[in-house]
């Protein structure tokens, strides 16, 4: 079996290894950790051709520079917009490329986005905590994190020519400044029109900014009597206002539990928007109800499956490149 | 018994809720409720999170809703609190040196009682796991005796290590990671609660009992014997 090595020469905080996810350790505190933005995750697998979404580098706003060091694999970058240069080629946003023993892959943050994924046509070899790779930020569980110095393998390296090219990304993708909500599930905790003003108002995501969550800056949301509240559950997505009034959303190392009460709770569809945007962006909350929840996650699921069908399809030539991105666009009007 | 209200969350979770105060009658109730949910299998249930008075049930929205879910559940109605068996009753060694215990003396202080009194009072205590909570194996202990409660205090210390055996109002809990708290350090313990077996990695289950024994400083593993 081939190997491909790599080291890394940089990494910025925060660049990790992540599988698709931890489910269901909650009830011991653990939550589930894994991509940022679990559509791109995905995204970067199907582009080199894994018919598997395992684990993948998660690049943080930071970026990274990694060099191989014996060996040879094709890889795909998604997520943000970021800058890539694999070898001598220089490109940006979503790619697929080969790396060579003796050159470097860097990732720089670009135009969006703040995360991006590189997946190997292979499989890295990494350690695994309760049966996934997926690094725990707070505690260091699972394959952990990038840091200069440290080397990893890719087994089973494969180069995959056929798929080397850049594509672009899917509207599905990208960021908005819309996000839908369903208010809950403790809004009785607060004056009701704070829950009015926070539907209505626009706020911005703060640089307090990793992968437990991202605190918003906004008008001032007021909190009856409820600092004391028992511990309650927490999902990806909630929105707790802690005492003195300011909002934090939950994101993917979220803590399990908490005392602060929860306004309202970003729908599944919309919350790795939200983390792919950057500190300064705006944001507007719209309130929809428990169905229409439901069913736009329905909608979003059929839209993202489509979406990794198309870009998993091997580019073989440049016509079926330009169907591909017809493919994708026309899905994503659809969508809109 | 009266059925619990049902609060939708996102588009993935439904929040079961038997109270607004923190009991452990009501935390009985969810960990029963917890017990039945997991029997009954229920479609499109991906997992639950039993917290102090409420319950998450988690499902897949592409396979069920908040109102399926909440039929479901309420089918489940009446529920026999006492018939949740097989807690185990776990002995936890705690070493409290005062030089390795920082707020030993100030939580005796505090409760007008001498370093003696105090750990004989936690020696004494029966707890209960109330829930997981916050990081992983996080377990809160409640049952403390009023005797030597404590508040949190006004602000958290940073970086907290593994195996120290804390204190805030009724509840008691064992770090599992570094972490920043506000809680009050009283003791060491050995004991690990994440084990290293991928079948069942937390030592503790949601609803058993804890009761601390004594040990001394050379006692604990070597690592853990410097202040």
């Amino acid at each position: 079996m081939k190997t491909a090595r790599f080291k890394v020469s940089f990494a910025g905080p925060l660049v990790s290894f992540q599988d698709k996810g931890r489910i269901g350790h909650l009830r011991f505190g653990v939550s589930s950790s894994g991509p940022m933005d679990r559509l791109a995750h995905r995204a970067a697998h199907a582009l080199v051709g894994n018919s598997n979404a395992g684990s993948a580098i998660e690049v943080s706003l930071g970026g990274l520079i990694l060099e191989c060091i014996s060996g040879e694999a094709t890889l795909a970058v998604a997520g943000g917009e970021f800058s890539v240069q694999c070898g001598a080629t220089k490109t940006s946003g979503w790619t697929t490329q080969t790396i060579h023993a003796g050159e470097k892959l860097t990732l720089r943050a670009g135009v969006w986005g703040s995360w991006s994924y590189i997946a190997f046509a292979g499989q890295l070899a990494l350690n695994k905590w309760l049966g996934s790779t997926s690094t725990h930020s707070m505690s260091g569980f699972g394959a952990g994190t990038l840091i200069g110095g440290v080397e990893f393998e890719v087994q089973k390296a494969e180069v995959r020519e056929a798929r080397v090219g850049d594509t672009p990304y899917p509207e599905v993708a990208g960021t908005t400044d819309t996000i839908r909500i369903v208010i809950g599930p403790q809004d009785q905790h607060f004056d009701p029109q704070s829950v009015d003003i926070f539907c209505k108002k626009l706020f911005k995501l703060t640089d307090a900014f990793d992968r437990m969550g991202v605190q918003l800056q906004g008008p001032e949301l007021v909190l009856k009597n409820a600092l004391s509240i028992p511990s309650e559950p927490i999902v990806r997505g909630s929105i707790q206002v802690s005492g003195d009034g300011i909002p934090t959303v939950l994101l993917a190392d979220h803590q399990t539990t908490g005392g602060y009460p929860k306004i309202a709770t970003v729908l599944s569809a919309d919350v790795d928007r939200l983390a792919q945007m950057r500190a300064h962006d705006v944001v507007r909350f719209k309130a929809v109800s428990a169905e229409d929840a439901i069913a736009a996650t329905r909608a979003h699921h059929a839209i993202c499956q489509a979406t990794i069908e198309k870009l998993a399809a091997p580019k073989a030539s440049l016509t079926e490149k330009l169907q591909n991105q017809n493919l994708i666009g026309g899905i994503v009007n659809a969508y809109d | 018994m009266s059925l619990p209200t049902f609060k939708s969350v996102a588009d993935h979770a439904l929040l079961i809720e038997f109270g607004t105060h923190v009991d452990d009658d009501l935390n009985k109730k969810v960990v029963a409720l917890d017990q039945v949910i997991s029997r009954a299998a229920i479609s499109g249930v991906v997992e639950t999170v039993p917290a102090l008075v409420n319950l998450l049930v988690i499902f897949d929205p592409m396979v069920t809703t908040h109102t399926m879910i909440q039929a479901a559940v309420s089918r489940l109605f009446p529920l026999d609190v006492t018939d949740h068996g097989g807690q185990a009753k776990h002995r936890v060694s705690v070493c409290y040196d005062t030089e390795l215990s920082p707020d030993l003396i100030c939580v005796a202080r505090a409760n007008d009682m001498s370093v003696n009194a105090l750990i004989a009072a936690h020696l004494s205590a029966e707890l209960r796991v109330s829930m997981y909570g916050f990081a992983p194996g996080f377990a809160y202990l409640s049952g403390l005796p009023q005797a030597i409660q404590v508040p949190r205090k006004p602000s958290a210390t940073r970086g907290v290590p593994t195996g120290r055996v804390m204190i805030a109002g009724p509840q008691c809990l064992i770090t599992t990671v570094v972490m920043p708290t506000g809680w009050s350090i009283i003791g060491r313990s050995p004991l690990q609660i994440i084990q290293d077996n991928p079948d069942d990695p937390f030592l503790f289950k949601v609803g058993d009992t804890v009761v601390f024994d004594r040990i001394e400083r050379a006692d604990l593993p070597i690592e853990l014997q410097s202040p």
